[in-house]
């Protein structure tokens, strides 16, 4: 019973996979930007080092292969693209004013617990040796999605957005020992291209909307007509997102 | 019936040790600190020539100071004096670990601060009840967040009692608990904020308006403040102990055999000295944050706590 039973290597999965889930927590209190993005490439690193340990524990040489693969993606690739965007948009010093910081981290806290709820019955039926941590692999989902909903600041929400791949990824290993190789590499793939998309997606928001803040995209409608600033300086509160 | 009596001895003296400690300590951190940041340092021995030199000094009183103000102190100590005697410090299983457990010590530094923030207002100048005000608020949002991080342990430990659990970790071995170190973050955060350094409080400030500790007791003096400066010195003690028992409890005495004890004051001393030197890299690289940012602070430490909580229901226990 509990973990004092665990082998040292499970412990250690264990203790990372909370880790990771702190990293969540980081990225739903920090309104940095740069913050923001290496505490992505922090959890990456660590669903890595998880992904590492079941290989090792089970023995499935396959997921090596998923763990480079996190690695590659997670911890250098898209942190990287991220942080390269961010300074060519000029943006790598802004702060976003998240409204309500402390009840943010307590709707976590909630949705940690309603994953709990919700794993207890994929745990009675896990035999594996990692299935305690399946609640923490929903949780890690649940946040990235409270962390779109929550922040304005596209890239927040595309951090958000490949947080809950990670979930998924993660539920996937510490569940069924990963999925099919030729599924995580689509998926791999599809990120990638989805993190490049992104990326052309930041310069046109920027130049349509002179701004990343998607409190600001209500004003589609003036924007397609003629001189959208002129309309804006003349009545500042009519875009006003509150 | 021999072996009671020496068990209550030690007990004693291991409280006498922990309060006679305990500016030592304040003057190795206040040490490392100048060291740290190239001033000229004061021996290690400072804070007892500021005891004695308070305790020799003439009392001058407020003319409308009430018997409260001039029990306060008094009550203060106390309170510090039992929490020092239920932590162990040196040794596990000794017999005044029963007077009370974790909850009752959080109690102990919740009356030692309310009777602080009465005798804050006692006196009605403005910045007495200005602190009063502040150390309330902090103490509100940090009291919840300490009782978490305790519950966390006791829950593992299966009991309340500080020396019981103590020894259950120091059974237990190396096993690597996830909701060991986030009670351990939220203990640290708690208690930076609790023993006013510096994130939250400074405490060398003399600008009245930034104080938040130091503005409830200005109008003190005399052998009254060097009681008060004492018990806070205690206080810090007591948060660095619990951090140390509950997170590295090993080299600890579990017998009452000379070299055992000669084991567990070398290994607690050297401990504290460590931890010193940490809270001091702390202090150093951090500034003192606005007051209003101190709720977050305090929130991310809740966060931490219920988290540590969480991780323990979710990933330790359970088939």
């Amino acid at each position: 019973m509990g973990i004092a039973s665990l082998d040292l290597y499970s412990q250690a999965i264990v203790l990372f996979a909370a880790l990771a889930l702190f990293t969540s927590f980081i990225m739903l209190a920090q309104a940095r930007m740069m913050p923001l993005i290496f505490t992505f490439a922090w959890q990456g690193l660590l669903l890595a080092v998880v992904t590492v340990l079941v290989a090792l524990v089970s023995n499935h040489p396959h997921l090596y292969i998923s763990a480079a693969l996190t690695f590659a993606l997670k911890v250098v690739v898209i942190p990287w693209l991220l942080y390269r965007l961010s300074v060519r948009l000029g943006m790598q010093y802004d702060a976003e004013a998240i409204a309500h910081p402390t009840l943010l981290l307590l709707g976590g806290v909630a949705l940690v617990i309603f994953s709990y709820h919700v794993a207890q019955s994929i745990v009675h039926l896990s035999g594996l040796a990692t299935r305690n941590t399946i609640a923490v692999s929903i949780a890690i989902e649940l946040l990235g999605m409270l962390l779109m909903c929550a922040r304005k600041s596209a890239v927040a929400q595309v951090i958000g957005f490949m947080s809950m791949e990670s979930g998924i990824f993660f539920a996937a290993v510490v569940s069924t020992y990963g999925m099919p190789l030729i599924v995580e590499l689509g998926v791999a793939f599809d990120i990638l291209v989805a993190s490049i998309l992104f990326g052309v997606f930041f310069f046109h928001l920027r130049d349509s909307f002179g701004s990343l803040d998607v409190g600001q995209f209500n004003r589609l409608s003036e924007a397609n007509q003629s001189m959208p600033l002129r309309e804006a300086a003349g009545e500042p509160s009519a875009g006003d997102p509150a | 019936m021999d072996s009671q009596l020496t068990a209550w001895a030690l007990a004693a003296a291991q409280a006498l040790l922990f309060i006679a400690a305990a500016p030592l300590l304040a003057g190795w951190l206040q040490r490392v600190k100048c060291h740290m940041q190239n001033r000229a340092a004061p021996t290690v021995w400072q804070p007892y020539r500021n005891l004695s030199k308070l305790l020799r000094k003439r009392m001058l009183l407020a003319q409308n100071a009430s018997w409260l103000f001039r029990a306060v102190p008094y009550i203060v100590f106390g309170a510090m004096l039992l929490a020092a005697a239920v932590v162990p410090l040196i040794a596990v299983r000794l017999p005044s670990a029963a007077i009370a457990d974790m909850i009752v010590l959080v109690g102990f530094f919740a009356l030692a601060r309310f009777f602080t923030a009465l005798a804050g207002l006692d006196i009605g100048t403005a910045f007495g009840g200005m602190g009063a005000s502040r150390e309330m608020m902090v103490s509100a949002l940090a009291e919840p967040a300490m009782l978490m991080a305790v519950f966390t342990l006791s829950m593992t430990a299966s009991t309340t009692n500080l020396s019981v659990a103590t020894g259950y970790i120091l059974e237990a071995g190396l096993v690597l608990r996830p909701s060991f170190l986030f009670a351990l973050l939220a203990l640290a955060m708690v208690a930076v904020a609790e023993s006013s350094r510096v994130p939250v409080d400074n405490p060398a400030t003399h600008l009245e308006l930034t104080m938040l500790h130091e503005a409830m007791i200005l109008e003190y003096g005399g052998r009254h403040l060097a009681l008060i400066e004492w018990a806070s010195q205690i206080k810090l003690m007591i948060y660095a102990v619990l951090i140390v028992d509950f997170f590295f409890p090993w080299g600890i005495a579990t017998g009452f055999g000379a070299k055992a004890l000669a084991v567990g004051v070398m290994a607690v001393a050297a401990k504290l000295m460590l931890l010193a030197v940490l809270l001091v890299v702390w202090e150093t690289v951090l500034a003192k944050m606005r007051l209003f940012r101190v709720p977050q602070f305090l929130g991310f430490s809740f966060m931490l706590s219920l988290l540590a909580m969480l991780t323990h229901v979710v990933l330790e226990t359970g088939g």
